[in-house]
């Protein structure tokens, strides 16, 4: 039985990295063929890398990455206190559900949503080009808010209320106690809503499909019409690159919450003892 | 009671705004297209029109319970075998479990190609041992499978989190009062994890009816599911008020069966990966 349960989870995970081990290693191989590896060879990452479309795909990704998460963690922490301190469970309820939507409409939806909505502004407002940046930058934030708040928001309900009392009665005013006591406390949480909104940004392909315009292209998208038509090595290449990134990414987010976690206790310590 | 505070009050606002502006005006837009014509006068044209999408709706619904029902057969039995393994080897396998997850979907599917390609290796082995090359691209067959493929550990994660979550207690008591092991499975083990189940079951099945790049690349356009329509009709501009009809009906029919389905878990706690 349990010789059976190994061979099992064995058979699986082989099944499951197949593809991605056999894209990996014919993303060295020299000659431009699936079923036979000739020799190593850098050939298809030059070949990526003497094309700038590929390098300006990733500069947008990476901006559209960095801003979309910023704007989504900003609004979604103060959201999330919001939330966590409303009387009005009605108010509560209904902000929880709202932040649900893109979480559980199908990407395709929300991309084909946004898209109507700029459509229909832009006929409204009578503008030419509406899509590119700006609306890559909204779509982002609003499919990475969602996640901000469902990371940051258990903070804020896991925190003692008597820290912030104590903070309060010990004079501080009600903003310098959220800067002093509660953001603090709660950092974690921001930075974990923070990497997975960047990761998320990152790798979305759907929902920028709708709202984007030729002139801007992310990365996802700039695979999307490179895998178009024929099988190109340069993007075995270029996947190559992204899984090792994806790879460190999950190792670092990982690493980074276990380390924040642990400071934030030993900072939440020192406030309890009354320590600087 | 404290009164609250004007900061927490207002701490909302940006939040409020931009949710009314980009998460409802978005839905409202979906409404308001459907029920639209070109000139921008009402009407129920759109909405009429899709019984002609009947087979559409047909093939997609088809594949993904197929995929559903196949990833909850694989997944399932996983689940349970990497629960039952040590401690260090669960993490381990947690995560390898979790990193094809972040890995582009685009990236997951082309790789699947390249396997199953008339050039790719699968065929490169079969001649190889003298077989005869089989076209996998376009068929039924690859479509399902590119599905399994990439939400499979959509399924694995939220049953194996329910699994590991298990009361050991409650197997041990099965066991003594007479239940051998595969009435403890079916009698114990299932029902208490349940709401991992419908968690994997709904995040295999929407992303499988809405998908519409598994079917270009391995259906090689020969098969047209509901997000290969969609998304062709946003290509025109004077099809997106079809377009629009059709994301309403989908998101309807998903709404539904999303409330069907929470019925059944009894409000389980929400898992989310």
């Amino acid at each position: 039985m349990k010789f059976l349960s190994k061979f099992y989870i064995v058979i699986i995970f082989l099944i499951l990295y197949a593809p991605i081990l056999v894209v990996i290693l014919f993303s060295f191989n020299e000659s431009g063929s699936l079923s036979n590896f000739t020799g190593f060879s850098l050939y298809w990452y030059e070949d990526l890398f003497r094309n700038d479309e590929a390098l300006t795909a990733l500069k947008n990704s990476l901006v559209l990455a960095v801003f979309s998460s910023i704007l989504a963690t900003v609004l979604g922490t103060l959201a999330a206190f919001s939330i966590s301190r409303a009387k009005n469970k009605y108010y509560r309820r209904a902000m929880e559900s709202v932040s649900n939507i893109p979480m559980m409409n199908p990407d395709i939806v929300t991309g084909v949503s946004m898209m109507l909505l700029f459509v229909g502004v832009a006929q409204f407002a009578k503008a030419g080009s509406y899509l590119g940046f700006w609306t890559m930058l909204i779509a982002h934030t609003t499919f990475n808010l969602p996640y901000v708040i469902l990371s940051v928001l258990p903070k804020f309900r896991q925190m003692d209320k008597s820290l912030t009392e104590a903070a309060l009665d010990l004079g501080c005013t009600p903003v310098q106690t959220l800067f002093r006591v509660e953001l603090p406390y709660i950092m974690p949480g921001i930075v974990s809503g923070l990497m997975m909104s960047f990761t998320l940004s990152l790798d979305d392909f759907v929902i920028s499909h709708f709202v984007s315009s030729p002139d801007f292209k992310t990365l996802p998208l700039y695979i999307y019409t490179q895998t178009a038509h024929e099988v190109k090595f340069s993007m075995y290449a270029l996947c190559t690159i992204l899984i090792f990134v994806i790879l460190f990414l999950l190792i670092a987010v990982n690493v980074a919450g276990s380390m924040g976690e642990h400071r934030a206790r030993k900072k939440a310590g020192k406030i309890m003892m009354g320590g600087k | 009671m404290k009164k609250q505070s004007v900061f927490e009050r207002i701490a909302a606002a940006p939040y409020v705004a931009w949710s009314a502006m980009f998460i409802i005006g978005p839905l409202l837009f979906v409404v308001f297209f459907a029920f639209t014509d070109a000139n921008g006068s009402f009407t129920l044209d759109n909405i009429l029109s899709l019984p002609s999408y009947s087979h559409t709706f047909g093939i997609s619904l088809g594949f993904s319970l197929i995929a559903t029902t196949i990833c909850l057969l694989i997944g399932y039995p996983l689940a349970y075998c990497m629960s039952r393994m040590s401690e260090r080897a669960r993490n381990v396998l947690t995560i390898l479990m979790m990193l094809p997850m972040w890995i582009s979907l685009l990236i997951r599917t082309y790789s699947l190609m390249a396997l199953l390609d008339n050039g790719g290796l699968v065929n490169g082995f079969l001649t190889g041992i003298g077989l005869p090359k089989v076209t996998f691209i376009g068929t039924e067959g690859a479509v399902i499978l590119g599905m399994i493929y990439d939400f499979l550990p959509y399924m694995v994660l939220p049953i194996y989190t329910s699994m590991t979550k298990l009361d050991r207690r409650y197997l041990e008591a099965a066991s003594d009062l007479g239940c051998n092991s595969v009435q403890t499975l079916f009698k114990v083990v299932l029902p208490l994890t349940m709401p991992g189940v419908i968690s994997g079951v709904t995040m295999v099945f929407v992303p499988s009816i809405s998908t519409f790049y598994i079917s270009q690349k391995l259906g090689g356009g020969v098969f047209d599911l509901l997000g290969d329509t969609i998304e062709r009709q946003f290509q025109l501009a004077d099809t997106y008020y079809i377009g629009a009809a059709i994301s309403l009906v989908m998101m309807i029919l998903i709404l539904i069966s999303l409330a069907i389905m929470n019925k059944f878990s009894d409000g389980g706690e929400d898992i989310i990966v």
